[in-house]
């Protein structure tokens, strides 16, 4: 984004303003304010990172969102912007080896960490065992969560192989057990609007060796 | 968003003089309730100061027993500690009855006790509300109030405490340890850290301005069987309506504290002293003087038999 003499274009605003739902509330005070900024033009600063193996570095507005500069700027489309608040994992990505909402935390406060999308885990020609389990059990519909769910499967197997306990342990002072109510509840944070849960919970165990279990969905 | 700039604190002294000295200033950790509320402009800092890459995330023991969690630690990883699941057993399992997996990855000790209210009602801007606006009034009394608070509440605010952590740190009677922006610092009691709404519900905590929370000190294990009990609307993944977080002994004596209740964690030490009496005593003392609406009275009734089930799992 070049800055010009406080010539803000709308797409800009809306490129870097927040939620669906905040976007009228953003152009009205949002928009002001940067009209108001004028010859100092929203701040930037550089981050560098490395995105799926490669080193990137970006100038971008403080106030992009690692989820807008994934897709906005890195053109890694396959992260998804579900509700940009944090309740419904599509932007779920592996920074570090953990998996986080890329939508509630600042590009510029990954300078120097690893970030995998779902472009990085696999590719069409060469899948994940993630991303073949979920094709080989149907675990979307839509498949506008899966990028979401597949990164949050991901960590889960290695949260429950790191002995992290969750809500449904039944004794903390041991490691968690690799079931599928133990998948299920630390799936929680990953929505599906198309309800394809007991297939994803299939491919998961799948993946992990183990039996599903349990209700279907 | 409104623009801001932003900036990696150098030490935790530094953040705390920065903090104090730049209008707008904020400090960020997570980011989880921080950027939440700043994309809907509830919160519009005209600063960020970072303070992450402090070095304090670290968990450590305290000599004479006991454990400092520092500021920084996740969620995950202080849910994760052997120690706390060994000797701290009620707060390994708050943490993990709280939000999902990818956000407790990010949120951060200091973070969770400062999140702020999920009344409906801070969150709506077209709406009055004394936290968000002080003096607009408050849509939730006489509005839809049945996540709200039924004790401790004030006529400018009704609003709870969402924090589940918070709620098993009160009844540990941990310490919030602080740097001020002189450099001085303090450890304010759990118990005295929240504040009741009162006529200004925009002051939510102790802290003064520019003063940074540190760490959290836990004192020495008090044995005892540690619950926390959740009670909401799904099985994962929510707030809670009711929570209680307790820590029983043998002999029935020990604490038991509440949350989704008030303003702040709900805990009465004289209602603790009733636990041998069992949960009806314990329950009438620990609400007496609440303050329901229509909405959410059967918080009341819940309150009671979730204190009743966790004192019956606690002896079973
Ligand atoms: C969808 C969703 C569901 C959730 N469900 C639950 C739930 O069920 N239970 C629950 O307990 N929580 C829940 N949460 C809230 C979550 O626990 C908090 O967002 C998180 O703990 C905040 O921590 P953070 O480090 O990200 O804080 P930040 O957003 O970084 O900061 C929060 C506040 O603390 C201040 N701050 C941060 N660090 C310091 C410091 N060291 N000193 C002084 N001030 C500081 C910041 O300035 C800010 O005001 C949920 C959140 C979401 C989005
Ligand atoms: S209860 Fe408190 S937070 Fe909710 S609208 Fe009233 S003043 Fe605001
Ligand atoms: S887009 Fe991040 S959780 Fe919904
Ligand atoms: S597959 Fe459509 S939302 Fe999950």
């Amino acid at each position: 984004m070049t800055e010009g003499c406080g010539a803000i274009s709308r797409r800009d605003v809306l490129k870097t303003s927040a939620a669906g739902a905040a976007i009228a509330g953003s152009l009205g005070p949002g928009g002001m304010a940067m009209a108001q900024a004028g010859a100092n033009a929203p701040p930037h600063m550089p981050v560098r990172m490395e995105v799926n193996g490669k080193p990137v570095s970006l100038d971008l507005d403080t106030r992009t969102t690692l989820l807008d500069a994934l897709r906005e700027h890195l053109k890694f489309t396959g992260t998804k912007k579900g509700c940009d608040h944090g309740q419904c994992g599509a932007c779920t990505v592996i920074v570090n080896g953990r998996r986080i909402n890329s939508c509630l935390t600042l590009a510029v406060m990954h300078e120097g960490d690893t970030v995998t999308t779902i472009e990085g885990l696999g590719t069409p020609d060469n899948l994940h065992p993630m991303q073949a389990a979920f094709v080989a059990h149907d675990g979307y519909q839509c498949g506008y969560c899966t990028p979401g769910q597949i990164c949050s499967a991901v960590s889960v197997l290695e949260e429950i192989r790191a002995g992290i306990p969750s809500h449904v342990t039944q004794d903390i002072g041991k490691a968690p057990a690799m079931t599928t109510t133990e998948m299920r509840e630390r799936m929680s944070g990953n929505i599906c609007r198309c309800g394809a849960y007991s297939n994803i919970a299939e491919a998961m165990a799948d993946v992990a060796g183990v039996k599903a279990e349990g209700v279907k969905a | 968003m409104r623009p801001f700039t932003y900036e990696r604190a150098a030490s935790a002294r530094d953040a705390a003089a920065k903090a104090a000295a730049t209008p707008g200033a904020r400090f960020i950790a997570g980011g989880t309730n921080l950027l939440d509320l700043m994309k809907l402009e509830i919160e519009t800092p005209t600063h960020l100061i970072d303070v992450n890459g402090l070095g304090m995330d670290k968990i450590e023991p305290i000599d004479g027993g006991g454990l400092r969690i520092g500021a920084l630690v996740r969620n995950t990883d202080l849910a994760a500690d052997a120690r706390v699941r060994k000797s701290y057993g009620v707060l390994t399992r708050a943490l993990v009855a709280g939000a999902s997996g990818q956000l407790r990855n990010k949120a951060t000790t200091a973070g969770n006790l400062l999140q702020r209210t999920r009344c409906p009602y801070f969150y709506d801007v077209n709406m009055p509300c004394n936290k968000r606006k002080p003096g607009s009034g408050c849509a939730a009394i006489g509005g839809f109030s049945r996540q709200l608070a039924v004790i401790g509440t004030s006529d400018a605010c009704i609003a709870t405490h969402p924090s589940d952590m918070a709620v098993a740190m009160r009844v540990l009677d941990a310490s919030v340890e602080t740097i001020r922006p002189d450099g001085t610092t303090r450890a304010i009691p759990i118990a005295d850290f929240h504040l009741l709404p009162g006529s200004t519900p925009q002051k939510e905590t102790a802290l003064d301005k520019g003063e940074m929370i540190i760490s959290v000190a836990l004192p020495k294990p008090r044995g005892g069987t540690h619950i926390y009990r959740k009670v909401r609307d799904r099985a994962s993944y929510a707030f809670a309506l009711v929570s209680v977080a307790a820590v029983i002994n043998r002999d029935g004596t020990g604490a038991v504290a509440l949350g989704g209740m008030a303003h702040k964690p709900w805990r009465v030490e004289e209602a603790d002293a009733l636990l041998p009496k069992g949960s009806k005593a314990v329950a009438e003392r620990l609400l007496a003087g609440a303050t329901p609406r229509e909405d959410n009275a059967f918080k009341l009734t819940l309150a009671q038999r979730t204190i009743a089930s966790v004192i019956a799992e606690a002896k079973a």
